[in-house]
């Protein structure tokens, strides 16, 4: 045992005792409740992006959140505004480049992702004082989350939220059926670019937790989770919010009582979670041989 | 006689009539006509799409617009919907300048459909239709209005017989269950205007001639007027109320009868073409050229073609 558990801790399946436990260090605290706060956002952001086929440039922008956080390490300042600061310009530029078009732009953007992401070795390099070297930007950690970041966290999430709230039925509108979105005089465009600037702030809120390299944890495997289990707007986005936020919970429990890192968990814990749900639906097929059957919510959790 | 005038006799008020003094032309006010077109012409890079479109639409009727590929008919409903601005002529909709009535007009794009991996239900599609494009969250507390507007989309669902999978994934539902999702969706704001491009297009037979006399039930039954782009006239011709056929530069009205006829299209195309009616009633057309095969400078040569017919 490694990290945190410096005074024994171990698993005694009494709950109560064990979060009591795990909530007498104010870092754990932290980390719970930046947790929630990043599962509940990504969740939701990343509902979008399965339901639009964004993935890849979900994938461009949390590659370059790992740039972001190393040169902003470098350049002496905290991390998070490493994060937020390219995530957000990655997003910008991938709407730029987008156009009208969404496809056509990929090279390119695999190209600058690449370029970006060798900068970010390049500053890991320079600054020969960094802790734990590139694997906690990579792969994400709870150690050293401070109460700042998580008003941080807090206030981004609520301004995301909010915003998501304001365009949320044009925007689904405009990624399931944007032609006819388009004709009923709703910005599909000025939509499309808004999105992206709200995915660049949820993939930097998700990188503090997951790492960059992880993100897809929390931004994708819920919600493809969610959108197996049901075809409901409404309830999967529910499910995709509660799978994530129990993935990052459960993750974070785990990783406190055993020796290995967070990202490993949470991201088994949601892939375990999405694992089961296409079995489920594999065996419901098998079963009813009448193509897919009417409602699935039912099988949910 | 020369054979314009010929041809304009036969066609009655169909054909663009200069002087505007057919026997039903246009009054000025046109209060109940749901659509008007006068000496409408387009023009896309600078060429004449086509001209002289000169048309009148009431409620309930069921027009097609008909041509050959590329002679610019889906471009007739981007000028109906404000997308795309008329070079010359008048259009009203629904005594109004194009665009500013959309949300009364229901429209259908050319065949769109959906990957069959969407997770989205085909009733939510429909949902989208009727308030998809509201700003900010639904309130999740039962109301009258949310009331109102579920009933109003199982109504709808149920006007289009689509009721039996309309739970299920759009993207699992076949072509045609798609389509009348589709049209249960641009039907569920009660437009007065449906604008439809090729709904027919990649619909097996049986589908093609149950959609159409959906659409034609729709129209005739609900009073909404249909305009909607066709490439093959014979699916619909016995639900049609109107025919708009375009060439490259100029455009025939009328009725079926009036307007499918060897003379009117040998009329406007100035190059000899037959309209041969099979012992079944369906309508083809023979000699009618595809827009690549025609010159430009053909046009030049128009009057010593068409006297041809």
């Amino acid at each position: 045992m490694l990290l945190a558990d410096a005074s024994a801790a171990a698993w005694s399946w009494n709950l109560i005792s064990d979060f009591q436990q795990m909530w007498s260090f104010p870092f754990m605290v932290n980390a719970f409740r930046a947790g929630a706060i990043v599962a509940v956002v990504s969740a939701v952001v990343g509902w979008f992006v399965v339901l639009r086929r964004q993935t890849f440039a979900a994938h461009t922008v949390s590659a370059v959140a790992f740039p972001g956080a190393a040169g902003a390490v470098l350049i002496g300042v905290s991390a998070v505004y490493g994060y937020f600061a390219l995530c957000v310009a990655a997003a910008l530029v991938i709407a730029v480049l987008q156009g009208n078009g969404d496809h056509e732009e990929s090279a390119l953007t695999g190209t600058v992702q690449a370029f970006l992401l060798a900068s970010g070795f390049l500053f890991i390099a320079l600054y020969k004082g960094l802790l734990e070297g590139p694997q906690t930007i990579l792969f994400g950690t709870f150690l050293g989350i401070t109460a700042s970041q998580v008003t941080v966290l807090l206030c981004v999430g609520i301004v995301v939220l909010a915003v998501l709230a304001l365009i949320g039925r044009p925007l689904l509108f405009a990624s399931v059926d944007p032609q006819v979105a388009a004709g009923r005089g709703v910005p599909v465009r000025a939509l499309s670019v808004v999105f992206l600037v709200l995915l660049g702030a949820a993939t930097a809120e998700a990188s503090q937790i997951t790492g960059t390299l992880l993100v897809f944890a929390l931004m994708v495997i819920p919600a493809a989770t969610a959108q197996v289990l049901t075809a409901r707007p409404g309830l999967s986005l529910m499910l995709t919010v509660l799978l994530a936020f129990a993935a990052t919970w459960l993750g974070l429990t785990a990783a406190y009582y055993s020796p290995y890192p967070l990202g490993f968990f949470v991201t088994s814990i949601a892939f375990a979670g999405y694992l089961l749900t296409l079995s489920v639906r594999a065996l419901r097929g098998i079963r009813g041989r009448t193509g897919v059957p009417l409602p699935t919510e039912e099988v949910a959790a | 006689m020369n054979p314009i005038a010929k041809v304009r006799d036969a066609v009655g008020h169909a054909l663009p009539s200069p002087r505007g003094d057919g026997h039903d032309q246009v009054p000025e006010t046109g209060s109940d006509a749901v659509l008007v077109l006068r000496g409408a012409a387009v023009h896309v890079a600078g060429r004449a799409l086509w001209s002289s479109v000169d048309l009148r639409i009431k409620a309930g009727e069921f027009t097609a617009v008909l041509g050959p590929n590329g002679v610019g008919k889906s471009t007739m409903i981007k000028v109906v919907l404000g997308a795309l601005p008329a070079a010359t002529g008048e259009v009203r909709v629904l005594g109004v300048r194009p665009g500013q009535a959309n949300d009364r007009i229901g429209y259908l794009p050319q065949r769109r459909s959906f990957d069959a991996s969407l997770r989205i239900r085909g009733i939510d599609v429909v949902r989208m239709g009727l308030d998809g494009d509201r700003w900010g969250v639904p309130l999740p507390f039962p109301g009258a209005r949310r009331r109102a507007a579920r009933e109003r989309v199982t109504e709808v669902i149920e006007l289009v017989g689509a009721s039996a999978y309309a739970h299920r994934p759009i993207g699992q539902c076949s072509g045609g269950e798609q389509q009348r999702l589709l049209i249960a969706q641009a039907l569920v704001r009660r437009p007065e205007l449906l604008l439809l491009d090729e709904p027919l297009d990649s619909l097996d037979l049986p589908n093609q001639s149950a959609v159409a006399a959906l659409i034609g039930r729709i129209c005739h039954q609900e009073d909404v007027a249909v305009v909607m782009v066709a490439h093959d006239v014979n699916p619909i011709l016995h639900h049609l109320d109107r025919v708009v056929y375009l060439a490259e530069g100029g455009a025939a009205t009328g009725t079926p009868e009036e307007v499918i006829t060897s003379k009117t299209l040998t009329r406007l195309y100035g190059t000899p073409v037959e309209v041969l009616r099979t012992s079944d009633g369906r309508l083809v057309v023979v000699g009618q050229p595809e827009p690549p095969a025609i010159h430009t400078d053909r046009h030049e040569a128009y009057g010593s073609g068409h006297a041809a017919g």
